[in-house]
């Protein structure tokens, strides 16, 4: 039998049911390979090798006494530690909130462990998201398990669901939730050898997410298979009352719907994205991307969305505004870190708790959202980067009128090594500008891996999607996926 | 026109007031929670995980405050805009847990409304005026600071944080101390007439933020002081008074009046500077990226009308010129919404005892209630919340005058004994024998006997002293024990004293 940990999320879900082996049985697969790794990856901030044994008896029970069972039944899986996990420690990777509890369960993870899902552990990330490297965790960086061949420098995983993408590639879990708010499921996946979508804004709940910048935020699967992401987004995605901008619709069957027969479809290459100066192996990449729709029978056509070049500044006034109004709650009052020196008075205590409880590239981001909110910037900002914003949008529902999807690379360059690009956080911030636009949009958007470079790191093929058509999004990725034959792994070494 | 003006040592100066009123929305949960809103609970018993912005909270908007706000706007017939949308004003504070409040900055839920106050010459408004409304927009309210629980700390109580508000914002129309206390009134009125807030101004569910400024009659708008959170129709005249008085004495010293937020001291009746402009916040106001913009569909803007009581004014036109009542009557009537309901129900319970239309008996009831009833309820410390008698037994009272069966002076009594004992009307007269007489022969008997006691009295009524027929009237009727019909009375003395 191979061994359980090799399996995917479908391979799992189907060896269960099947009684193949026993949703304890891969539990503790799991728990052990996660334990083992822990001190070398850091994937995770804690583990929780209890909940992933107590869901997975469930499971077990369930079959014995032939109850019918959930669409993940039996599956562990890796929770990012922004989702709110009750009564389990819930820091955003913060020092903040480090300590803190939630007395609530989030309702994207709520609905994984209704469908028979549990949990290993909470995921390491970028703190509060913010990131693209995962250096900014406060519980320290995740480390990539995958290595340039005859190295041993450390690699940043991607970010802001590094430990995502980390333990799903190291085999610590065969899937995981991530958040997207500018590329932070689509850049770790491309930079781990692994498939992530984000669907359309709204299709997921918000509620219980640590929130970033909300009108940006999405949750998302990650998994090593396409399959694997349409199964787990089945799970994740519905209508939730508690969440204002959640999407009243229902929930497609997106992993009975899969087909990677693009005959009669278009894909449209944006001109735009020919960066100058672009990666040359991600530009071959990119071609090969290309030659395998075509072979799936999808036609090419070349495309333009003249407002890309806006789309990374403009991401970086909106989310930062959002987010420095979002943080504001995190003062010491009621919960997480309070900071009192010595005959402090309220705004001191104020100072001193954010000062001490917020990494640096959070300060920085607040203080970016706060300038360009403020009297007299709003409008050069804030107001102006909101009419780019729906200029990006109609950017893309104009293309959308002649294309069904749209195909690009997911990141300008193969993963970095830790440490690489933190002098420069511009530079760092380079890294989201093929994912940012779709955010922008509220499109769906996916990155499959598409093979590895030189160097022997992996590289992502990005697709996005029309509003609501992640089944395109997801077709076209089983499209690249059956073609690009990615099975390589990073070799153990931790 | 106010002809209001403050005399200042280098002459006459004209106020220029305009109010916002932060008034609590009737509704049993918050704008963007789940949690409830009652007054005077445990301090952190009505506080949900959104109200205290644990992480990963979100708000949802409640539709009976935005119904509530609507109706509230339909009564001061101000545009309603079927596209509104929330910001966020972001400050720090210990009663705010998110940060920021949400309210609507760019884009209010009501638009341009106005509504009118009554002329009343002894309260110093000698015609009708109309005050514009300049926007109604919904906020969340923040929490309640406690600095007495604790020596060295500061206590927060979460129950109110979240509370919906609507903020009514009035064009700089008002120019006296009374307009301004009559406007705060009649906007309290409506909002009790529409049940869109109880008006408890004592319990904060309506407080005014007072802008004054002063100005030569004719000239432009003077600078305007904001005199913040003044919780009585009172306090807002005092407020304007105190307030204006300081800014034209400031200005005739040579000073210039800074804008500036104030804070009112009702025992040294003052206002005392709380920031300047200079210190003001940046709120950094954006629209709010967890709520979509609120669309109301026409659906929804019909159920809203068609749910509107009849308000003040109209009400009051009607009880005038559709039932006949006098115009202070009408006034007293319609003042509060109970008090009309009370009126209303007892109208139709009396004409219905009385098999007549209601404005046949529109009159008695109304001065029957605004005499009799209140000066009663008084006496016992008691309202019409609190009556021991309902309409249905007062117009059973009522319905024993009308047919005569008892005297005005007689109800009087019964009314005591109702009042004391809940009884019905008809069951004291029955007991006490209070029934009225109109035995001719009766009251001739006791006349005849009256006259007889007083033969002086008769001589000298008889030499032209008329003014001794009401001590007639008084002996006869003490001696029948008040039961005699009072006109008979009138009548057959006439006739025995020639």
């Amino acid at each position: 039998m191979t061994e359980l940990t090799e399996l995917t999320l479908a391979g799992i879900r189907d060896g269960v049911a099947a009684g193949t082996f026993s949703a304890t049985e891969v539990a503790e697969a799991f728990n052990t390979a996660v334990a083992d790794a822990q001190e070398a990856l850091n994937a995770f901030i804690v583990t929780t090798p209890e909940a992933a044994l107590e869901a997975a008896k469930k499971v077990d029970a369930d079959r014995a006494a032939g109850r019918p069972l959930g669409k993940l039944a039996g599956v562990p899986i890796g929770m990012k530690d922004l989702f709110a996990t009750k009564g389990v420690q819930t820091t955003a990777a913060s020092h903040m909130l480090e300590g803190f509890i939630p007395p609530y369960e989030s309702t994207v993870s709520q609905k994984l462990w209704d469908a028979g899902a549990g949990m290993l552990g909470k995921l390491n990330l970028d703190q509060f998201a913010m990131g693209s490297s995962n250096e900014t965790s406060h519980f320290g960086n995740v480390i990539s398990p995958w290595r340039r061949p005859g190295e041993t420098t450390p690699l940043a995983p991607g970010g802001s669901s590094g430990g995502s993408s980390a333990a799903i590639a190291a085999r610590l879990c065969p899937a995981a939730t991530g958040t997207d708010t500018g590329g932070s499921i689509r850049q770790p996946a491309a930079f781990t050898g692994i498939s992530g979508i984000k669907p359309t804004y709204g299709r997921c709940s918000r509620w219980g997410i640590v929130a970033f910048a909300s009108s940006l935020d999405q949750a998302g699967p990650m998994a090593r298979t396409v399959r694997d992401c349409a199964i787990m987004l089945e799970a994740m995605a519905g209508f939730d009352p508690k969440d204002a901008t959640s999407l009243d619709l229902p929930v497609p069957a997106w992993e009975a719907g899969l087909n990677p027969d693009l005959r009669g479809k278009k894909v449209g290459i944006p001109r735009e994205y020919r960066i100058e100066g672009l990666n040359a192996e991600v530009a071959k990449s990119w071609d090969d991307g290309i030659a395998w729709l075509k072979d799936a029978g999808a036609e090419i056509v070349e495309i333009s969305l003249p407002h890309t070049k806006f789309a990374l500044p403009t991401y970086y006034i909106i989310a930062p505004a959002e987010a420095s109004s979002n943080l504001a709650r995190y003062d010491g009052v009621r919960y997480g870190l309070r900071d009192l020196p010595e005959g402090a008075n309220l705004q001191e205590m104020y100072a001193a708790t954010r000062a001490a409880g917020f990494g640096g590239e959070v300060k920085r981001r607040i203080l970016i959202g706060t300038y360009v909110l403020s009297a007299g910037f709003y409008d050069a900002y804030y107001t102006q980067a909101q009419k780019v914003r729906a200029l990006i949008a109609q950017d893309f529902l104009k293309a959308f009128e002649e294309v069904d999807v749209i195909l690009t690379p997911t990141a300008p360059s193969t993963p970095f090594a830790l440490g690489e690009k933190r002098a420069d956080p511009v530079e760092m911030y380079l890294n989201d500008v093929f994912s940012v636009p779709a955010s922008l949009a509220g499109l769906p958007a996916m990155s499959v891996p598409a093979g590895l470079a030189s160097d022997g790191l992996p590289l992502g093929l990005h697709l996005i999607g029309k509003p609501f058509d992640e089944a395109g999004v997801l077709n076209a990725g089983l499209a690249i996926e059956a073609r690009a034959g990615f099975h390589a792994s990073p070799a153990k070494w931790w | 026109m106010s002809k209001y003006r403050i005399q200042g040592a280098t002459g006459e100066w004209e106020v220029v007031i305009g109010l916002e009123v932060h008034a609590q929305v009737t509704s049993g949960s918050k704008l963007f929670s789940g949690a409830a809103t009652a007054f005077g609970a445990e301090p952190n018993s009505q506080v949900s995980l959104v109200d205290a912005a644990m992480p990963g909270m979100l708000p949802v908007p409640n539709r009976e405050c935005i119904r509530q706000a609507v109706r509230t706007g339909m009564a001061i017939e101000a545009e309603i805009n079927k596209w509104s949308r929330f910001d966020r004003k972001n400050y720090f504070y210990a009663d705010l847990p998110q940060g920021y409040q949400i309210s609507q900055l760019y884009h209010p839920l009501v638009g341009e409304g106005q509504l009118t106050i009554e002329a009343d010459e002894k309260a110093g408004l000698p015609e009708a005026k109309q005050i514009g409304i300049e926007r109604i927009h919904v906020e969340q309210d923040a929490g309640k600071l406690m600095h007495d629980q604790h020596p060295t700390m500061s206590y927060v109580d979460l129950n109110r944080s979240g509370v919906a508000l609507m903020e009514i914002v009035s064009r700089p129309d008002m120019r006296s101390p009374a307009e301004a206390g009559a406007y705060l009134a009649k906007l309290r009125q409506i909002l009790r007439y529409v049940g869109s807030c109880d008006g408890n101004m004592d319990q904060g569910s309506m407080r005014a933020d007072v802008n004054v400024s002063v100005r030569r009659p004719g000239e432009p708008f003077g600078t305007r002081t904001e005199t913040k959170n003044v919780n009585s129709v009172r306090f807002v005249m005092a407020v304007v008074e105190s307030e204006a008085h300081r800014q034209v004495a400031l200005i005739e010293d040579g000073g210039t009046v800074a804008q500036e937020t104030r804070l009112y001291d009702p025992d040294r009746n003052e206002t005392r500077s709380m920031r300047s402009k200079e210190d003001a916040h940046d709120y950094r106001y954006f629209p709010d990226p967890d709520l979509l913009p609120l669309e109301l569909d026409d659906a929804f803007l019909e159920e809203c009308r068609a749910s509107l009581p009849e308000l003040p004014d109209a009400k009051r036109a009607r009880y005038v010129d559709g039932l006949g009542l006098s115009a202070y009557n009408a006034h007293v009537l319609t003042a509060e919404v109970d008090t009309a309901r009370w009126f209303e129900a007892l109208l139709a319970a009396t004409a219905r005892a009385q098999g007549k239309g209601e404005a046949e008996v529109a009159k008695q009831a109304s001065n029957w209630l605004t005499s009799e009833f209140f000066g009663a309820l008084n006496k016992l410390g008691k309202d019409l919340a609190t009556s021991p008698v309902s309409p249905e037994g007062a117009a059973e009272l009522l319905a024993l005058v009308g047919d005569g069966t008892i005297s005005g002076s007689i109800a009087k009594q019964v009314l005591e004994k109702m009042l004391e004992s809940g009884e019905g009307a008809g069951a004291i007269v029955e007991r006490e024998g209070l029934k009225q007489t109109s035995d001719t022969g009766a009251i001739e008997a006791v006349i005849a006997d009256v006259l007889a006691k007083n033969t002086d009295k008769v001589d000298q009524y008889r030499g032209g002293k008329e003014a001794l027929f009401g001590f007639f009237v008084g002996q006869t009727m003490k001696a029948m024990g008040g039961k005699a019909n009072p006109q008979l009375v009138n009548e057959l003395l006439k006739k025995a004293l020639g």
